[in-house]
């Protein structure tokens, strides 16, 4: 892949090596410890390149069957014997194993995802491995997360998992469902199954018992399969509110446990005495990393209009320093847009934007023509009934608008049925606690954003989703309770 | 490796001790002259930087070549004196050649609160330069927040400093990156408000090539590329030069370095 | 031919012989000598207190996730050595020195994942009456003294200085003769020099010399004796350490014992416009 054909500012090409692993050129399903053949095959692509990079089986039916009745099996005689210390340690060897192996995931994970490798490396890839080894430390002392009742295992879990940090949210689901003694079948995400699948092979090299974790790769129509199978006891899901609202309906009256992380339209609120240069920063990272396409993502700024001049230009001035490029580049900054459909649906969001007279500024270049790309994109002139105000767009896209006072801010920022995150740019410690106690979101960042820990509890409000991951709070998703 | 080049020719190759002698100095300016040997197109240096007992001798030594002399003054490097004495130091090196002054500011005073007197002393030290550059040494270490050292970049901005400078090297920590990332901002929105281009020099603490060149990266994702030359920018370094030079030659050799191979001095 | 091990202190990473040139003798059953063992004074305890106090601040601040990678490591490293700590502990005396090493590397393991656990345990956000964000939260309380319990093998040591090196604090231990080869392990498993500091010496010389230093916040005695816990509670008067008195055996593990060794800060702050 020549790096000529992207745009890399004025830097020399610092390019990621990727020559000391290999990849398959196909991946069978992880079912009971071994690799079991799929009726058919699917292609997953490079979206910064279009090309091929391996085919992975499709999971029908009887597949998902097999996995669920693995992982019963697994449950039934393995798992649920075993003591808790031993469980722990099993995660903690997996951890230890995804660090020793950090690189090669990263790499993989951006060719597979189009995220940049400075993202893959740096943030992706370390938090997953931590959320094993926070986990690993929670197997054989969940008595102290609940006080005066008794946790006990869920059963089989079902997870189906989406393409936008798809090693992460693997671990996300894995790491919490194991230490709490479940077993898992995993739905990695239609166009992100590689890191998934890689994960498996550390489940083998780490000796953890057959069917303990199941990987069954796939598109909608498999995940609609798993969480619908009657012998799943737990149904994990992040992605789409649309999808988790079909799940939720699908799970009525079934009394199966489940837990949803959907989609966000995160206000991101910057106050006139704010450190200005380093909120410019917040709102850069709080949309354009990861492209965007993040559930929690900065995605509405409400700048304070006293100073949304200042805060607009200095903020289109580091837009134009933005580098869009090759995702195995170090100097790279925004990657591949996942993949055509998503492209397609920012594209149109976009279109939407300009129609209903907002006015887009991007700064200026050109894309490759191969592979998918969206520049770094602002609306100013935005209003709340617009539909890039109210849908979430996944994408570097960012709409602005202005505010006068606290209390407007907040009637703004809570103005939608979303709650996942939100962001607060102020130096004033009472005005930070008087928003964070008033934004009715689940995650909320004063004077930083996008900040992850597995000691931290993550998950959404109202529409955004229910149940938290991470943190003590996160355990109880995975454990049912004796009172 | 234009970088690492790019990089030899801002710094300010430096000698600041009790020890500096006549013979000290004349080998340092030799060696800020003509850097890399059997390679004249490496260099030369941006300027050498001495104490004002050693401008003439440093003056003479570098006559002739592009290298700027700069002296410390104004009671480097603590700043606990009169006024009117930092001043005479500074015409007294001016007068002896020195084409730049690197001043600090008064960091007690500052920490008292009394803002003003920043401004002045600053004030009244470009104007003691006469065509001379002023550098204002900001002593970051001693400033410790960034609040501090943003509007102390400000004041002295405000006041006609040419330069605003990190650190004597005397004090730990020296320049860092973020305290370094805070400065440049200054340097952006006063080019913003007046139009005016401020240099920036951190001083201290940037011992390899590597770091060198994230400094520079930083200077151009901040301020653009018309920052990137020795008249906007200086590395104030002493052990830096030859881990340069030897980043260099292991550009074109494709081996890495011995230091027996690069002259100290 | 063997080459017998020297055995000496663990003070600040490095392995000093005791300053006061005294030994103590470890003897097989038939009276063969296995080594001489250092005698620790109450100047090489004073020296050990200068290395934890240097250590504690940046051990403190070191992030819950370092501090529990290092415990595992340090597992990982004593798994790796088992077999040689079988050898030793054996050739002492101990009766099954491999079950004595797995409780020590499963101690470890254990711990090491309570490091970014027990402050969610033991914090809370307080609702108060007033409109201020109001937050308790432990942070450790310094450097710790730790008379280890007095049966020889690992597991006793290792139960007692877990908890309160994971919890943030640096320590100066009273280890038994049998238990100071540990130190190799904690030098080898990136331990910031000066987090623990291994002495081997007399219990009733040194008791009172840990319970009256004026630089140690906390002590923690490992002791059936009543006269013992008297003498180190009334010593301990004079600057007010934090004392905890635990039964001469392998403390069982448990998030109350780093609990012991934290202090709790209560931060209010406005909430409002």
């Amino acid at each position: 892949m020549s790096s000529h054909d992207f745009i890399l500012g004025s830097y020399a090409p610092a390019p990621e090596s990727t020559d000391h692993f290999s990849l398959k050129k196909s991946y069978d399903l992880f079912i009971g410890g071994k690799w079991i053949k799929a009726a058919t095959q699917f292609e997953t692509i490079n979206p910064a390149t279009d090309e091929v990079i391996a085919t992975v089986g499709l999971a029908g039916k009887r597949e998902v069957n097999l996995a669920v009745k693995a992982a019963r099996k697994a449950y039934d005689s393995v798992w649920s014997k075993m003591p808790a210390a031993e469980r722990g340690k099993y995660l903690f060897r997996i951890a230890r194993l995804l660090q020793e192996r950090a690189r090669e995931f990263a790499v993989v994970e951006s060719m597979d995802g189009g995220k940049p490798i400075r993202e893959s490396r740096d943030i992706d890839i370390p938090l997953a491995a931590a959320h094993f080894f926070y986990h690993a430390g929670w197997a054989d002392k969940l008595a102290y997360a609940f006080p005066g009742a008794r946790p006990t295992p869920v059963g089989v879990v079902g997870q189906v998992i989406p393409w936008n940090f798809p090693l992460l949210m693997a671990a996300w689901k894995i790491a919490p469902a194991l230490a709490c003694g479940n077993t898992v079948v995993l739905k990695p995400a239609e166009t992100t199954p590689l890191t998934a699948l890689k994960l498996a092979e550390l489940f083998e090299d780490a000796g953890l018992p057959a069917g303990v974790v199941n990987i069954v790769t796939g598109a909608g129509e498999t995940g609609q399969t798993l969480v619908e199978h009657p012998d799943v006891d737990k149904v994990a899901f992040t992605g789409s509110t649309a999808v988790g609202k079909a799940i939720r309906r699908s799970l009525a009256g079934t009394g199966k446990r489940f837990t949803l992380e959907l989609g966000g339209k995160a206000a991101n609120i910057v106050f006139e005495d704010a450190a200005i240069n380093e909120a410019v920063e917040g709102i850069v990272n709080g949309i354009f990393f990861n492209q965007g396409h993040v559930c929690c993502a900065g995605s509405r700024l409400f700048v304070q209009e006293s100073v949304a001049d200042k805060v607009i230009r200095k903020l289109q001035k580091r837009m134009e320093t933005l580098i869009v490029g090759d995702p195995l580049d170090k100097n790279t900054d925004i990657g591949a847009i996942n993949s055509p459909e998503q492209l397609a649906r920012i594209k149109a969001l976009v279109n939407a934007g300009e129609q209903e007279g907002a006015c887009l500024w991007q700064p200026e270049g050109t894309l490759p023509c191969k592979g998918n790309w969206f520049k770094p994109t602002l609306f100013t002139g935005c209003a709340q009934s617009h539909r890039i105000v109210q849908e979430e767009i996944f994408g570097p896209v960012l709409a602005i608008q202005t505010f006068r006072t606290p209390q407007e801010a907040i009637t703004k920022a809570n103005n939608t049925p979303y709650g996942l995150s939100g962001g607060v740019w102020t130096d004033k410690g009472s005005k930070i606690f008087k928003m964070t106690t008033s934004l009715n979101a689940g995650v909320v960042w004063a004077n930083t954003f996008n900040k992850f820990d597995p000691a931290s509890p993550f998950g959404g409000y109202k529409e955004s989703g229910m149940g938290r991951e991470g943190g003590l709070q996160g355990l109880s998703a995975y454990c049912n309770l004796e009172l | 490796m234009s970088a690492l080049r790019l990089a030899v020719t801002m710094l300010d190759v430096t000698t600041l001790e009790g020890a500096d002698s006549v013979g000290k100095v004349r080998q340092m300016c030799a060696k800020a002259m003509q850097p890399l040997l059997g390679d004249p197109g490496v260099g030369p240096a941006a300027a050498v930087c001495v104490y004002p007992r050693m401008v003439k001798v440093a003056a003479k030594a570098v006559a002739g070549s592009s290298v700027l002399v700069t002296a410390v003054a104004t009671q480097f490097p603590s700043g606990q004196m009169r006024l009117k004495e930092r001043l005479t130091e500074v015409r007294y090196a001016v007068g002896e050649g020195a084409d730049e002054i690197d001043m600090v500011i008064s960091r007690g005073q500052f920490l008292q609160g009394e803002y003003r007197a920043i401004y002045d002393e600053v004030a009244a030290c470009k104007e003691a330069c006469g065509t001379a550059h002023l550098k204002v040494i900001l002593e970051t270490g001693e400033l410790t927040t960034y609040d501090n050292v943003r509007y102390a970049s400000d004041l002295a901005m405000a006041a006609g400093a040419d330069f605003i400078k990190t650190s004597t090297g005397k004090v730990q920590p020296a320049a860092t990156l973020p305290v370094t990332l805070v400065m440049l901002q200054a340097i952006a929105d006063f080019y913003e408000r007046t139009g005016g281009m401020v240099g920036m020099k951190p001083a201290g603490g940037i011992s390899n090539a590597k770091l060198a060149l994230q400094y520079l990266v930083m200077v151009k994702e901040v301020l653009g590329e018309k920052w990137l030359t020795n008249k906007y920018f200086r590395f104030g370094a002493s052990s830096l030069t030859n881990d340069l030079l030897m980043q260099i030659r292991k550009q074109e050799t494709g081996r890495y370095q011995s230091g027996d191979y690069f002259t100290q001095d | 031919m063997k080459i017998p091990k020297t055995y000496k202190l663990f003070i600040g990473g490095k392995f000093p012989r005791t300053e006061s040139g005294r030994i103590l003798e470890i003897r097989d059953a038939q009276g063969q000598l296995i080594a001489n063992t250092a005698r620790a004074s109450r100047k090489d305890f004073r020296e050990s207190v200068v290395a934890a106090r240097k250590a504690a601040g940046g051990w403190a601040d070191a992030t819950a996730y370092l501090k529990g990678q290092i415990f595992y490591r340090i597992a990982e490293v004593l798994q790796g050595r088992r077999a040689q700590f079988v050898e030793e502990l054996s050739g002492q005396g101990v009766e099954d020195a491999g079950a004595d090493v797995d409780a020590a590397i499963d101690l470890l393991v254990h711990y090491a994942g309570w490091s970014d656990k027990f402050q969610a345990l033991f914090s809370s956000v307080n609702p108060v009456a007033s409109s201020h964000f109001n937050f308790s939260a432990p942070s450790p309380t310094g450097v710790v003294g730790v008379i280890a319990p007095s049966a020889p093998g690992l597991a006793g040591l290792v139960s007692a200085l877990a908890p309160v090196i994971v919890g943030g604090n640096s320590c100066v231990a009273l280890s038994t003769l049998s238990a100071i080869s540990f130190a190799e392990v904690l030098a080898t498993s990136d331990v910031p020099a000066g987090v623990v500091n291994l002495l081997t010496g007399d219990r009733a010389e040194l008791i009172p010399e840990f319970a009256k230093h004026m630089d140690v916040n906390a002590l923690l005695l490992c002791s059936d004796d009543s006269a013992d816990q008297r003498l180190a509670e009334l010593e301990a008067a004079e600057n007010l350490k934090r004392v905890s008195v635990q039964a001469d055996g392998v403390l069982v593990p448990s998030p109350y014992h780093i609990l012991d060794f934290q202090e709790v800060k209560t931060t209010w702050h406005p909430v409002g416009v």
